[in-house]
């Protein structure tokens, strides 16, 4: 049996607005294991964000249980989460987030600066890594400015991958993509899984189900299905077969 | 997270918008800067009214005719005779605090030496006057007590003088010049002063027994001043109120009636001008003081616009891992050091303001260490101050909408 990266019981988050409350999660559970690449589906406002933001400690929920990693996360104060945002989780946004007029290396190197038992040795060696990995190796110089859309969230996933979290989380990371470099990333995302690397990777795409070896779907808070897919597609496959002009 | 590290991302930060630092750190700049040269110009009149009163001796009391003069009503000529040799001859006898003490009449007119003319005058004085100026004879020798007493037509010229009336450099010493139609005879020489704080040639000097000046020169039978000095030059106040009691017995005053002369210490003198002066500088620096607080205003200014600039940096920056204290110390760090690099810079412009003060408005300047270390320690703390607020500001986002921020 493999390793429980996340365990979560009857998970709710409500946002009080004025008088009224949204329910944007209304009891979730699942169980997610090690070397699972798990895409998390819904359409707009079905909670999805809401989730990732809740496992990735960067929001509380209102009730139910959040086991990380074996660590009870519920109960945690702010500094604990940051800690454990910094040491057991890489976050993958829509937009990149890189910092504008920095270098790749430097952006990739950002998470350990924030942890202080990594030296800067060691920390320029993993990022250097983490983006050949990705790459990017010619192009660890580059300012993030200068650099495709493809390249930047590259440069992204590199960073996510640079303090070996537990989990990856990517919210919508396809979304400012054309369908062409989404394919790229996604042939990046299948072979990071096959590395053995543990993914949730949130989109309201229904077509990027193929891909992964786990999809949950989402409509309003709820579950609706959670199903595993014994036949994953090629993103390679298809990125290969892509008129190169896509534009 | 260690501060060495806090501190690099904070540089890096800073980097990325050069022009706008450097803007706000000018504020600080010119703020220290005026504070360092308005103290150092405060310090430098201080310092030359200090040796203005140790050059004319701190211990030396005035004596003049007439009532207190502060009040700015014209004297009356009777008002000026009211000193006579008598009242100096009663301080002699009476006073047991005054070290030293002379009469002073002075004449104005023209030294003459053959072809050579000098217009100056003639400083009647007693033998004592050496002592409470504090000069010396430095060729030749002073005139004595029976030269007084016969009021003989001698005189001690300062450099100045002998200068102007012995141009071809031959020694002045038993030479017979004319002050005005009276001619005397060159004894001494004084030692050489040069200009004093003020600016005053003190070599523009001649020395004649004030008996000469008063029966020989100008025929008058009262004095126009006595000049003293107190043994002790902490208790100049006694001395005063001693001679304060003398001259009333001498003049028979009536405890009702006024003083009808005036007595003033340099002591006295001193505190005057220098309180003056410690007012300008708390005033001057005072000013300088707004200009910084007005500098530190503006780093908030700028800090706050940058936090909410920065709000998704902010926010991506706590999404992989950095604590609210984090972002705080990175915050906290850039405002200190814009507030210490433009206060390094600021204390460097002062510098050259003072120099340039002192250079081309021939000001008497003295930068003190203690203004430059505090207003270093000021800046520390207004980078502190003013960068807290942005600083709390920035730690206190919430992460998620920080990085969904536009
Ligand atoms: N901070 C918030 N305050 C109030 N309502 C929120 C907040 N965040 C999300 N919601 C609401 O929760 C629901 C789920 O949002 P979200 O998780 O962003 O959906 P998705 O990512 O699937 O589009 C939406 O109705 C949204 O309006
Ligand atoms: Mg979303």
């Amino acid at each position: 049996m493999a390793k429980e990266i996340i365990k979560i019981e009857n998970l709710k988050r409500y946002f009080k607005v004025g008088d009224e409350t949204v329910k944007a999660l209304r009891g979730v559970s699942f169980t997610i294991y090690e070397g699972e690449f798990v895409t998390i589906m819904g359409t707009s406002g079905s909670g999805k964000s809401t989730l990732l933001n809740t496992l990735g400690c960067l929001d509380t929920p209102t009730s139910g249980e959040y086991y990380l990693d074996g660590i009870a996360v519920k109960g945690m104060g702010k500094n604990e989460r940051a800690r454990i945002r910094n040491r057991k989780i890489g976050f993958i946004f829509q937009n990149y987030n890189l910092l504008p007029k920095t270098t790749a290396l430097e952006n990739v190197e950002l998470p350990l600066l924030y942890n202080s038992s990594v030296s800067a040795k060691e920390r320029t060696e993993r990022a250097e890594r983490c983006l050949r990995e990705v790459g990017l190796g010619e192009r660890i110089y580059h300012k993030s400015n200068q650099m495709s859309g493809g390249q930047q969230q590259r440069v992204a996933i590199a960073r996510a991958l640079v303090n070996n979290p537990v989990i990856i989380l990517a919210d919508e990371a396809t979304g400012n993509l054309d369908t062409r470099t989404s394919f790229s990333i996604l042939t990046l995302f299948q072979r990071l899984h096959r590395e053995g690397k543990t993914i949730i990777f949130v989109t309201h795409n229904p077509d990027l189900a193929l891909y992964s070896s786990r999809n949950i779907m989402l409509r309003d808070g709820r579950i609706v299905s959670d199903e595993y897919n014994h036949d994953i597609k090629s993103a390679e496959e298809v990125y290969r077969n892509l008129p190169v002009d896509t534009e | 997270m260690n501060i060495a590290s806090l501190s690099k991302i904070a540089i890096k930060a800073l980097g990325n918008n050069k022009m706008r630092c450097f803007l706000t750190m000018l504020g600080v700049i010119i703020g220290v800067g005026a504070v360092i040269a308005m103290l150092a110009i405060g310090q430098g009149s201080k310092n030359s009214i200090k040796a203005q009163i140790s050059e004319m001796g701190s211990n030396m009391i005035m004596i003049m005719p007439g009532g207190d003069r502060r009040g700015g009503v014209r004297q009356s000529s009777d008002d000026m005779q009211t000193l006579k040799p008598a009242d100096y001859e009663a301080i002699v006898n009476q006073s047991t605090t005054i070290a030293n003490i002379t009469p002073t009449v002075s004449s104005s007119g023209q030294w003459v030496n053959g072809n050579n003319n000098y217009p100056s005058q003639a400083q009647g004085v007693n033998t004592q006057y050496l002592d409470i100026r504090q000069r010396k004879v430095a060729q030749g020798e002073m005139f004595s007590e029976s030269d007084v007493k016969t009021a003989a037509k001698v005189c001690v010229l300062g450099k100045t003088l002998v200068d102007n009336l012995f141009p071809d450099g031959t020694d002045p010493l038993g030479k017979v010049v004319r002050f005005g139609s009276i001619p005397l005879t060159v004894i001494g020489v004084l030692d050489e002063k040069g200009y004093n704080t003020m600016g005053q040639d003190q070599d523009d000097l001649a020395l004649v027994p004030y008996t000469t000046v008063m029966k020989r020169m100008l025929a008058i039978d009262y004095i126009q001043g006595i000049q003293a000095s107190a043994i002790d030059e902490n208790k100049t106040n006694e001395t005063i109120a001693e001679i304060t009691d003398i001259l009333r017995t001498n003049h028979k005053l009536r405890p009702e009636q006024e003083d009808n002369f005036t007595i003033r210490s340099m002591q006295e003198l001193a505190e005057m001008i220098s309180s003056t002066s410690s007012m300008m500088t708390v005033l001057l620096a005072a000013v300088a003081g707004i200009s910084l607080l007005v500098g530190g205003i503006g780093i908030m200014n700028i800090m706050i616009v940058s936090v909410t600039e920065r709000t998704r940096e902010i926010g991506l920056r706590m999404s992989i891992g950095a604590t609210g204290r984090d972002i705080m110390t990175q915050f906290l760090i850039e405002a200190i050091i814009i507030s210490v690099t433009g206060g390094l810079l600021g204390i460097l412009l002062g510098g050259i303001a003072t120099w340039m003060i002192k250079i081309f408005a021939n000001w008497p300047v003295q930068i003190d260490p203690s203004s430059v270390v505090l207003s270093f320690a000021v800046c520390t703390v207004i980078g502190v101050v003013f960068g807290f607020y942005p600083a709390a500001k920035a730690s206190n986002l919430d992460p998620i909408e920080a990085i969904r921020y536009e």
